[in-house]
């Protein structure tokens, strides 16, 4: 099956969809967005990963920058911050140049490397765009963290590719739905930056029936 | 939780206020009295006509921060009335729960009980605190009234008789209401509310204080994407933010009557900066009204427990919590409308 341009979702959405269903609900389907430090942190990083938007050529690498993607199949679109491409045999021509080459993705995080995989879902997202739209392979990508300065390579196993597959289906379920799951609080309610719109405590606590005859019944 | 943010309070009339940069630019036939960066501001109330500049308009409603003009006396002119933030489905079922009589009085009758429940609980806060100087047994037979009415709201089946039983409740809270002044009892009498116009001191800053709140109420609103104007309790009019009158109503009592009255009581209000119209109307002077404003400032910051959150919060937030838990509720995250409960 293959998804109109008007159900495209946004491709950046699957870290928030990894990182809390609900959040990501709150922020693309409810569109409640709050700017916090880090997101606004994370803005100016990706402005200047974007900064010139003409390619460049280091050696025998092109590199492109702010390169929108899009995918029929998985229903997205998005932008990618660096795709870089390496000239050799085994690759794709590319319009308007000599040769062939490996399309390698890279995107660039503020912060240090995490211990989910809601960045290598994202990245491994691009890699699956440009297949899709340059019909070629890409083995490898790379997240290159702000705070420690390094590189991680992230491989595009069958594995991954099947997680970013099944989340993209489940957030156009939901979004075609328009509901907002409930979750369960969790740690990761304490670096979110939608806790004031989502207040995850209201999932603990009482039933309002049982708070307005609670307070009353006390007199 | 969200910050609490400061409110600018313009009170010169003949300022006008303008943007320069990330700040807010008071002006006086082209001097500058006063500088300051939006990013700590909530909203901006101008009482004056001068004016204000589209550009500080735009950045306001960028930023969320609510613009509202008043007349000098106190009277609501304009708000500024950003572009709405992407909540369509929200703001939709708002409209389709206003628009259903039995969906409408479900949230109708919370709000209620929680107006009738608060204005008890200000009535038995006197007992409890001034217990030598007010007439216990009096107030105490009313509390009992008002709590009756509590069972009698709950069962009620129509918006009409929901208004019945909160009107009547309300003369019977307003009945009491001067048993409550215990200091300058010469210039500051209560007999009853009127309003237009206020023919008394406490009316006068009764009318005052209550459109100060629907002001923050109707900003905390439009905070969470509900749209202030379209309300479930009071009938949809042109310009009337009906929504905010609403949700207000929790809040009259405990937040703007019992600020009132412990203005009176501590005597931080003097009675002389009321002056008296030739047709008996009164209107504050200036300096009380900056008096009012400073102490309602002040107000805001202090901090109390919600009571259905159980989180500690300013009393200035609470219009922006009741707001967020009606959303809440609207998107089906809840069961009911949580009102503010205050004991
Ligand atoms: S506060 Fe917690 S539950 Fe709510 S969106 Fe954030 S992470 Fe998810």
């Amino acid at each position: 099956m293959e998804y109109n341009e008007e159900e495209y979702l946004m491709l950046s959405g699957i870290q928030h969809f990894a990182f809390c269903r609900r959040q990501w609900a709150l922020i693309h389907i409810e569109q409640q967005w709050q700017e916090n430090v880090r997101t606004v942190e994370g803005n100016i990083l990706h402005e200047s990963a974007h900064k010139d938007d003409f390619n460049e050529k280091r050696g025998k690498v092109i590199i492109s920058r702010g390169m929108p993607v899009y995918s029929r199949i998985l229903g997205i679109n998005g932008v990618c911050d660096v795709v870089e491409f390496h000239e050799n045999k085994n690759g794709v021509s590319i319009h308007g140049r000599e040769g062939t080459y490996l399309p390698i993705p890279v995107e660039y995080k503020h912060g240090k490397p995490k211990e989910d995989d809601m960045d290598a879902l994202q990245l491994c997202a691009q890699a699956m765009c440009i297949e899709e739209m340059m019909l070629c392979h890409i083995d490898v990508g790379y997240l290159y963290y702000g705070e420690t300065r390094h590189r991680q390579k992230i491989e595009f196993n069958e594995e991954l590719r099947n997680k970013v597959v099944r989340l993209f289906q489940e957030m156009h379920e939901l979004y075609h739905k328009q509901y907002t799951p409930k979750v369960k609080p969790s740690k990761a309610c304490k670096a979110c930056s939608l806790t004031d719109l989502c207040v995850p405590k209201l999932y603990k606590t009482l039933t309002v029936k049982e708070y307005i005859d609670g307070i009353i019944k006390e007199e | 939780m969200k910050k609490l943010l400061n409110t600018l309070y313009v009170t010169s009339p003949d300022t006008y206020l303008s943007l320069d940069g990330e700040n807010v630019v008071i002006l006086r036939d082209e001097e500058r009295l006063m500088r300051m960066p939006l990013h700590n501001l909530e909203s901006i109330v101008s009482f004056g006509y001068t004016g204000a500049s589209p550009a500080l308009m735009a950045a306001c409603s960028e930023r969320n921060i609510a613009l509202t003009f008043m007349s000098q006396n106190g009277n609501f002119m304009a708000r500024v009335v950003g572009e709405v933030h992407g909540n369509v489905i929200l703001r939709k079922t708002q409209y389709r729960i206003s628009e259903n009589e039995t969906d409408s009085l479900q949230i109708a009758k919370n709000i209620v009980i929680g107006k009738v429940y608060n204005s008890r609980s200000v009535l038995e806060r006197a007992t409890r605190d001034y217990p030598q100087r007010v007439d216990i047994e009096k107030l105490k037979k009313t509390s009992k009234i008002l709590l009756n009415a509590i069972e009698l709201i709950k069962e009620c089946k129509s918006k009409e008789e929901l208004r019945g039983l909160e009107g009547a409740a309300a003369n019977r809270y307003f009945g009491v209401l001067d048993d409550l002044i215990l200091q300058q009892k010469d210039s500051f009498q209560f007999s009853g509310r009127n309003k237009r116009p206020p023919m008394d001191n406490i009316n006068s800053m009764l009318s005052f204080v209550y459109t100060l709140l629907a002001h923050n109420v109707a900003s905390a609103l439009e905070t969470v994407g509900l749209d202030p104007y379209v309300g479930f309790m009071h009938t949809d009019r042109p310009g009337r933010i009906s929504l905010a009158l609403d949700l207000m109503e929790e809040l009259r009592a405990v937040y703007a009557d019992r600020f009132v009255l412990s203005m009176i009581n501590k005597r931080e209000i003097n009675p002389k900066g009321f002056t008296q119209k030739e047709d008996g109307a009164i209107i504050m002077d200036d300096d009380t009204r900056k008096c009012v404003l400073k102490a309602w400032q002040s107000r805001k910051q202090e901090v109390i427990t919600h009571p259905f959150l159980n989180e500690k919060v300013e009393w200035g937030m609470v219009p922006f919590v009741q707001a967020m838990l009606l959303a809440r509720y609207i998107r089906g995250d809840l069961d009911e409308y949580p009102p503010f409960l205050w004991k």
